[in-house]
C-alpha cells in the first residue's frame, strides 16, 4: 500500500509559515482594506436612499433604457422598503471593492498574458484552479492571514472573482487583428502606445464583458464570505439559514439578486 | 541612387535557425532543409539594390517569401543573416531606438486588408503615425487633412472605415502611409484585395502620384500584370528565392528559366509591349538622293509594294506607292516627290500595343513609328503585331 501523500500537511505547513512570518504585512493590508471597505460603505450610506435610487435609474435610462431604468427603480425601492438597504450598501461596497481590486490586478495580468506566451501556459491553469476549487476553501487562509471581518471576505471573493478578468482581457487582447497590430508597429509604435492606442480600445468590448463576469462572481461569494463575518447581505442570509428563519434568508437572497440584474445590466450596457 | 540594399539576405523560421542556415550554405535546397530541421527558408540569400525614386514590384505566388522580404525592410521581421541597408545604414545593427526613428520617419506601410482602426474616424487613422510621435494636434489635423485630400478624400475625414468602400479604405491607408512624408512606401499587395476595376484605377492613381511625390516605392504583388504595369522593375520570387529581376520588358522578352517563362505565359503581352518591341525594320527612300527606278528597284528586291520616304537625317516624309512611281516612270519623271502621300498613322515608339490595334485596322498602310523628332524607327505592320503577341517580342530592328 502506498503511504498518504502529505498534501493537506504540506499546504497547512506553508499557510502557517506565511502567517507567522509575514504577519505584519497582512496586518498592514488588513489594516488599509479595512479603512478603504469602511469609508467607501460609509460613503454610499451618506447618500439618502431615494436621491442614490433616482439616480441610479437615470443612469439606467442613459445607458440601458427605459425598461431597465423601471427595473432599477423598483427593485432598488423594494430593496429599500424591505429595510436592507444598509446592508444591501455594504455588499456593494465589497463588491465594487473587489472588483477594484480585481481590474487593478487582472487586467494587467491579462495583457502580460495575452503577450508572453509561457506566462500564459503559467497562469491559465492556475486560473482554472482558482475557479474550481470550492469557494469555502479560500475562507480558511484568508482567516488566517487577516482574521474574521470584511477583508478576509474580500480576499477569498477577489481569488474567486478575478479569473473571468484577467481571462478575457487576455482574449480580448490576442483577439486585435495582426495586421493592426503590424501596421502600429510599422508606423514606430513604442509597445506602450500600441497598447494603449491599439490593443485596450479594440479589446475593451471583451475586457468589459470580463469585468461584467467579475461582478457577477463576486456578488455569488456575498453569502459565504458572511460566514466569515463579512456583513453586508450575506448575513441576512446567513442568519436566517443558521435559525431557519426562511422569510429573512428569502429577503436577502432576493435584495443580493436585485442587486445582481441592475449591476449586470449597466456593466452590459457599458460594454456594448 | 542607391535608397535600399540587400546583401544575402536569408530569412529562416524556426527555433534555431542555425543548423538550417549551415545547410544553406552548404546549397541545400528549400525542401531538404524542412525535411531535416523543420525549418522554413522565408528569403534566401536575396540580394538586390533599389534606386531613389523608383517603383520596384517584387511578384511571386503565395508561399514564395515575398511578404517576409518587405517586412526584414522595416524588420517587421528580424533577418536571420545578411545585411539590409537603407541610405547607407544597415538596419539589422539598430537598435530599439533607432529602429523606431526610422519606422516613424523613413517609412509607410500600406496593408492588404488595409488595416485601419475601426474605431477611429478616417482622419484620426491618418493622424495615427503623427500622433505617436508627438506631433502637435493642429499640425495632425492639417497634414491628415492634406493626404487626405491627396488620395481624393476630401470631406470624408468623419467617417469611420466601416461606411467606406474597400477602394476608399485603401485610399485612406495610402494617406496614413503618406502622412508621415516618408522616403520609402511599403506596399503589401496593397490592391489584391480590390474588385479588378477599382483596382485598375488604384493603380493608375498610384502611378499619378508618384509623379508627383517621386517616392522610393517597394510594392509586393502576386499579379504579374499589375507587376508589369506598375513596376520600374520586377523582381520575381520563388521558395524565397529571387529568379530574376528586370525591367517588365526584360522579364517578358528573356524570361531566365522555366519558372518566369511558365508565368509569363499567361500574360497578356498587348498590355505590355510597346511599339518599339514589335516594330520592323522599313524600307525607306531617300526622297533628295533617290528617283523613281531606284525606288522601282529597291521594291523589287525588298519584295514589298511601297517605301517610306525620308529626308537624309532620317525624319520621315510619307510614303509612296509601287502604282504611282510607275505612273511617274512612264511620264518620264525621275524625281519621287509628286507620288510622295503624306497622310500617314504615326504612333511614338512607347505607345502600348492595346493602342495599336485600331490604327493598324483602320489603315492601309503601315503604322510608322517615329521619335519626338520626327525620326523614323520602324515601321508596324499587320504581320508584326501578330507575330510580336505570338512570341512575346519585337525583332531587332537596328
Amino acid at each position: 500500500m502506498l503511504a498518504k501523500l502529505p498534501v493537506g500537511d504540506a499546504v497547512e505547513a506553508s499557510i502557517d509559515f506565511l502567517t507567522d512570518n509575514f504577519r505584519f504585512i497582512f496586518r498592514g493590508v488588513s489594516s488599509v482594506f479595512e479603512i478603504f471597505l469602511n469609508g467607501l460603505e460609509g460613503l454610499l450610506l451618506l447618500i439618502p436612499a431615494f436621491i442614490f435610487i433616482i439616480a441610479i435609474s437615470a443612469l439606467a435610462f442613459k445607458l440601458a433604457g427605459k425598461p431597465v431604468a423601471i427595473f432599477t427603480l423598483a427593485g432598488l425601492f423594494l430593496v429599500y422598503n424591505l429595510e436592507l438597504w444598509e446592508p444591501a450598501m455594504s455588499t456593494l461596497a465589497m463588491v465594487l471593492s473587489a472588483t477594484f481590486v480585481s481590474i487593478i490586478f487582472g487586467v494587467p495580468l491579462g495583457i502580460l498574458s495575452a503577450k508572453k506566451e509561457k506566462f500564459r501556459r503559467i497562469i491559465m491553469p492556475i486560473l482554472d484552479f482558482m475557479q474550481t476549487m470550492p469557494a469555502f476553501v479560500y475562507l480558511i487562509p484568508a482567516i488566517s492571514f487577516f482574521g474574521m471581518g470584511k477583508v478576509p471576505g474580500l480576499f477569498a471573493t477577489v481569488i474567486f472573482a478575478i479569473p473571468p478578468s484577467i481571462r478575457l482581457t487576455s482574449l480580448g487582447i490576442q483577439q486585435v487583428p495582426e495586421d493592426l497590430v503590424e501596421a502600429a508597429d510599422a508606423f514606430g509604435s513604442t509597445s506602450m502606445q500600441k497598447l494603449t492606442k491599439v490593443q485596450i480600445p479594440l479589446a475593451m468590448k471583451t475586457i468589459m464583458a470580463g469585468i461584467n463576469q467579475t461582478i457577477m462572481l463576486s456578488l455569488s461569494m456575498v453569502v459565504i464570505s458572511a460566514m466569515i463575518g463579512a456583513g453586508g447581505l450575506g448575513r441576512e442570509v446567513w442568519m436566517g439559514i443558521q435559525r431557519l428563519w426562511i422569510g429573512t434568508a428569502f429577503e436577502g437572497g432576493l435584495a443580493v439578486v436585485i442587486l445582481a440584474m441592475v449591476l449586470d445590466k449597466l456593466t452590459q450596457s457599458v460594454s456594448k | 541612387m542607391v535608397k535600399i540594399r540587400f546583401e544575402d539576405v536569408v530569412k529562416i523560421f524556426g527555433n534555431n535557425p542555425k543548423t538550417a542556415l549551415e545547410m544553406l550554405k552548404q546549397g541545400k535546397n528549400k525542401d531538404e532543409i524542412l525535411e531535416k530541421t523543420k525549418h522554413v527558408i522565408g528569403v534566401n540569400k536575396a540580394s538586390f539594390e533599389v534606386n531613389e525614386g523608383e517603383i520596384f514590384v517584387v511578384m511571386g505566388l503565395s508561399g514564395s517569401g515575398k511578404s517576409t522580404l518587405i517586412r526584414c525592410i522595416n524588420r517587421l521581421i528580424d533577418v536571420t543573416s545578411g545585411s539590409i541597408f537603407i541610405d547607407g545604414e544597415d538596419i539589422t545593427k539598430m537598435n530599439k531606438e533607432e529602429l523606431t526613428a526610422l519606422r516613424r520617419k523613413k517609412m509607410g506601410m500600406v496593408f492588404q486588408k488595409f488595416a485601419l482602426l475601426p474605431n477611429r474616424t478616417i482622419q484620426e487613422n491618418v493622424q495615427y503615425g503623427l500622433e505617436i510621435q508627438g506631433v502637435d494636434i493642429e499640425t495632425q489635423i492639417k497634414k491628415a487633412r492634406e493626404a487626405l485630400d491627396l488620395v481624393g478624400l476630401k470631406g470624408w475625414y468623419d467617417s469611420y472605415p466601416h461606411e467606406l468602400s474597400g477602394g476608399m479604405q485603401q485610399r485612406v491607408g495610402l494617406a496614413r502611409a503618406l502622412a508621415v512624408e516618408p522616403d520609402i512606401l511599403l506596399m503589401d499587395e496593397a490592391f489584391s484585395a480590390l474588385d479588378p476595376l477599382i483596382r485598375k484605377e488604384m493603380q493608375d492613381e498610384l502611378l499619378d502620384l508618384q509623379n508627383k511625390m517621386n517616392k522610393t516605392i517597394i510594392f509586393i504583388t502576386h499579379d504579374l500584370d499589375e507587376a508589369l504595369k506598375i513596376g520600374d522593375r520586377i523582381a520575381l520570387m520563388k521558395d524565397g528565392e529571387i529568379v530574376q529581376i528586370g525591367t517588365p520588358e526584360d522579364i517578358l522578352n528573356n524570361p531566365n528559366n522555366d519558372y518566369v517563362a511558365r508565368f509569363v505565359e499567361d500574360v497578356d503581352v498587348s498590355k505590355v509591349l510597346t511599339a518599339e518591341d514589335i516594330m520592323i525594320k522599313p524600307v525607306t527612300i531617300d526622297y533628295k538622293k533617290d528617283g523613281c527606278r531606284v525606288g522601282l528597284r529597291k521594291m523589287e528586291k525588298e519584295g514589298v509594294s511601297n517605301l517610306f520616304v525620308i529626308d537624309r537625317s532620317r525624319k520621315l516624309i510619307g510614303y509612296v506607292v509601287a502604282d504611282d512611281l510607275s505612273e511617274l516612270v512612264k511620264k518620264g519623271e525621275s524625281n519621287i516627290e509628286p507620288a510622295i502621300q503624306k497622310e500617314i498613322p504615326t504612333v511614338s515608339p512607347d505607345t502600348k500595343l492595346t493602342n495599336i490595334f485600331h490604327l493598324i485596322a483602320e489603315s492601309r498602310v503601315p503604322v510608322a513609328v517615329v521619335d519626338e523628332d520626327n525620326t523614323l524607327k520602324g515601321i508596324i505592320i499587320r504581320g508584326s503585331v501578330i507575330s510580336g503577341l505570338v512570341r512575346g517580342g519585337g525583332e531587332d530592328v537596328s
